[in-house]
């Protein structure tokens, strides 16, 4: 145990909202919160004033992992060459719907 | 004014005077998100007591030829004496501790009384109610768990919540003491008598003060009423708020805002 | 040696491409977002203030829940804003004690008081118009999360202008008290209104640089400028008028002139002798000081929870 004591120091949460049933979880934004619950009340008041989500995930920012934007080309170049993976790839007749 | 009408209006004051004590707070909350959620408690408080006026104004207007007296009318032209909320909305914010617990109180008297509701005998009355039932159980969900943090969080939020406990507790016989409007109400079966959720309300309560290791509520005997907001005899604080609240409305009289 | 990286980010400006929290970035351009957006936040927070100052006294339950509606928007883009900023390697509370210690400025505008109701109106028409026209040019600043919050803003901004007029049309359609009121607020804040976009062009070197990393789009005066040419055209349906003799149609610009601000009445305000800075301040610095007992207690809590209980991720489905 620690012994350090609690601070007022809310620690910073990241936010998901989404938006309607069949969608992902979008990033909204950040809040501070004490705890999980309060973070997800607080998503509530803060970010779905408008009715801007049915269902909210919150998780604390520190425990997020990003890639490094100094090794984004060898992360992310390879994927720009395949082009195939992109639906505008292929061409295909116009009276074909829902594809 | 008949009875069921005084009833109506009863259910508007108490949110009314509620949601304003709560609306005193925006811009001075603990931390910003806190702000902003009694804020929003505080707009569903005030958007409950307009249906209900608004339904109140309707029924007078109807029973009076010509009548055309509005929400406004009646939030903003009664005097403290005219006023029937409970004594405990209109008690002074205090600290935070105080505030939540009034919430917790009030809140959780709301739900158990607009869950009954939504069998009223009256369309209008029910209607009011099936909307404001979802906000209440936020409400109290929200306002539990912050008795829940503050009794078990540290030694001076636990002291603030047994001093809020102290101040609030004398204005909980009243939310269950029936008037004349409620006999009328249940005998109509537009209204309930509210000493048939007493039992329930301390339960429910008393659940979670224990979860919070606060002391739990004893519900005694009805003790000696001197005051009782539901007969217009308010404490000091109402008077105070009303002269706040309905200034414009008396210093420019017949004008619209 | 950043050069490599100096030319990357020129590049991306160049190129309209967006500065991420973890790219390389100037120190200078980090300093300039911290103390803009900052700066930026505590106006939405202090901003609230001069306006909660009518909430209890609004004169109609509509207009009490509509303003109560608004002064919670103000505290979500103060927290949108303060979110916004802690990418770039502040903490909120960091910013907080700036703002305490007199260190951070905010909008001088929130310095003045607000007297009448008819203020509120005013507020709403004029303000927060002016705010807009600094504002939707910021939903295209080079900084991606300031850029985000901007986007979230504007949108739920729109709303408060409009209120605000509406309630200034009510009064100046109104009883002869009502019509006084109004043209009373719109004296006291056309002026003060001006003077949130800041000095004269010439007088402005930050504003050059922020519009050289693109994080300002427009200059001072510009905006200035398009904020006069619709407020002549809006005050008439309100049948108002503006307190400036000197504004008058200019053929050539193709604009309106207006009269000369009173710069020493805006470098007096910001130097904290406006007639209400130390009040914005102490209110602040109050709801603070109160709420630490609160804040502590609630992460006290939360600390004894989450000795037994360790989740990484939480999830719910609102009610609302």
């Amino acid at each position: 145990m620690e012994a350090i004591p609690p601070r007022e120091n809310w620690p910073l949460w990241e936010v998901f909202i989404r938006a309607r049933q069949g969608l992902d979880h979008k990033h909204a934004g950040s809040l501070h919160a004490a705890d999980a619950q309060m973070a997800i009340e607080n998503a509530r008041d803060v970010y779905t004033r408008r009715n801007e989500g049915i269902s909210i995930w919150v998780v604390e920012s520190r425990y997020i992992h990003a890639s490094s934007p100094a090794e984004s080309g060898s992360f992310y170049d390879p994927a720009n060459d395949k082009v195939y993976r992109h639906p505008g790839f292929y061409h295909l007749p116009d009276e074909l719907k829902n594809m | 004014m008949d009875l069921i009408s005084t009833y109506i209006i009863h259910q508007a004051d108490n949110a009314l005077i509620l949601g304003h004590r709560n609306s005193e707070w925006t811009g001075h909350g603990p931390v910003l998100e806190q702000d902003i959620a009694i804020s929003n408690i505080a707009l569903d408080l005030i958007g409950q007591a307009r249906y209900f006026y608004q339904l109140a104004a309707a029924r007078i207007n109807e029973s009076a030829p010509g009548g055309n007296i509005t929400e406004d009318d009646i939030a903003y032209l009664r005097d403290d004496f005219e006023f029937r909320n409970c004594i405990l909305a209109e008690q002074e914010n205090g600290d935070w501790a105080r505030t939540l617990l009034r919430q917790f109180y009030f809140s959780t008297y709301q739900l158990l009384l607009y869950q009954e509701l939504l069998k009223s005998r009256d369309p209008g009355i029910a209607g009011i109610c099936g909307k404001s039932v979802k906000e209440t159980i936020y409400h109290v969900k929200w306002s539990s768990e912050w008795v829940i943090r503050l009794g078990d969080g540290t030694e001076e939020s636990r002291t603030r919540m047994v001093e809020a406990m102290q101040t609030l507790n004398p204005w909980i016989p009243e939310l269950f003491i029936p008037a004349d409007f409620e006999y009328e109400a249940a005998a109509t079966g537009a209204g309930i008598l509210p000493d048939t959720l007493k039992d329930e309300w301390y339960h429910r309560v008393n659940r979670v003060l224990e979860s919070a290791t606060l002391p739990t509520l004893l519900s005694g005997k009805n003790p000696l009423q001197i005051l009782s907001g539901k007969r217009g005899v308010h404490s000091e604080h109402l008077g105070h708020l009303l002269a706040e609240m309905q200034f414009l409305q008396r210093a420019y009289p017949g004008c619209s805002w | 040696m950043p050069a490599r990286e100096q030319e990357i980010f020129d590049r991306k400006i160049e190129e309209e491409i967006r500065i991420e929290p973890k790219d390389w970035m100037p120190a200078d351009y980090r300093r300039m977002l911290i103390r803009q957006m900052s700066q930026h936040a505590h106006s939405e927070i202090v901003g609230m203030l001069p306006e909660g100052n009518w909430i209890t006294r609004a004169p109609s339950l509509r207009r009490k829940a509509t303003l109560i509606a608004k002064v919670q928007d103000e505290a979500g883009h103060g927290l949108y804003l303060y979110s916004a900023t802690e990418t770039l390697g502040i903490t909120r509370d960091e910013m907080i004690e700036q703002l305490h210690a007199g260190m951070a400025k905010y909008s001088s505008i929130f310095n003045y008081p607000t007297l009448t109701w008819a203020d509120i109106g005013a507020i709403g028409w004029l303000v927060d118009g002016a705010a807009i026209m600094n504002q939707v040019p910021l939903c295209r600043a080079s900084y991606g999360p300031y850029a985000r919050a901007m986007i979230r803003i504007c949108k739920e901004e729109s709303f408060h202008q409009r209120q605000g007029f509406e309630i200034l049309l009510t009064l100046s359609r109104g009883s002869e008290a009502q019509k006084a009121m109004c043209q009373d607020a719109i004296n006291r804040w056309w002026w003060p209104s001006l003077m949130m976009f800041g000095p004269n062009d010439d007088a402005s070197p930050n504003s050059r640089l922020s519009m050289h990393w693109k994080i300002k789009r427009f200059s001072n005066d510009e905006l200035r400028q398009k904020f006069v040419d619709a407020c002549v055209d809006q005050v008439k349906t309100l049948n108002m008028l503006l307190p400036d003799s000197e504004i008058k149609w200019n053929e050539n610009r193709e604009h309106y002139d207006f009269g000369e601000i009173n710069w020493e009445e805006f470098y007096e305000v910001i130097k904290g002798n406006g007639p209400c800075n130390r009040d914005r301040l102490e209110a602040r610095k109050k709801a603070h000081a109160e709420g630490a007992w609160v804040r502590e207690a609630a992460a006290a809590f939360a600390a004894k929870k989450n000795d037994s209980t360790k989740h990484l991720m939480y999830g719910s489905h609102t009610t609302s």
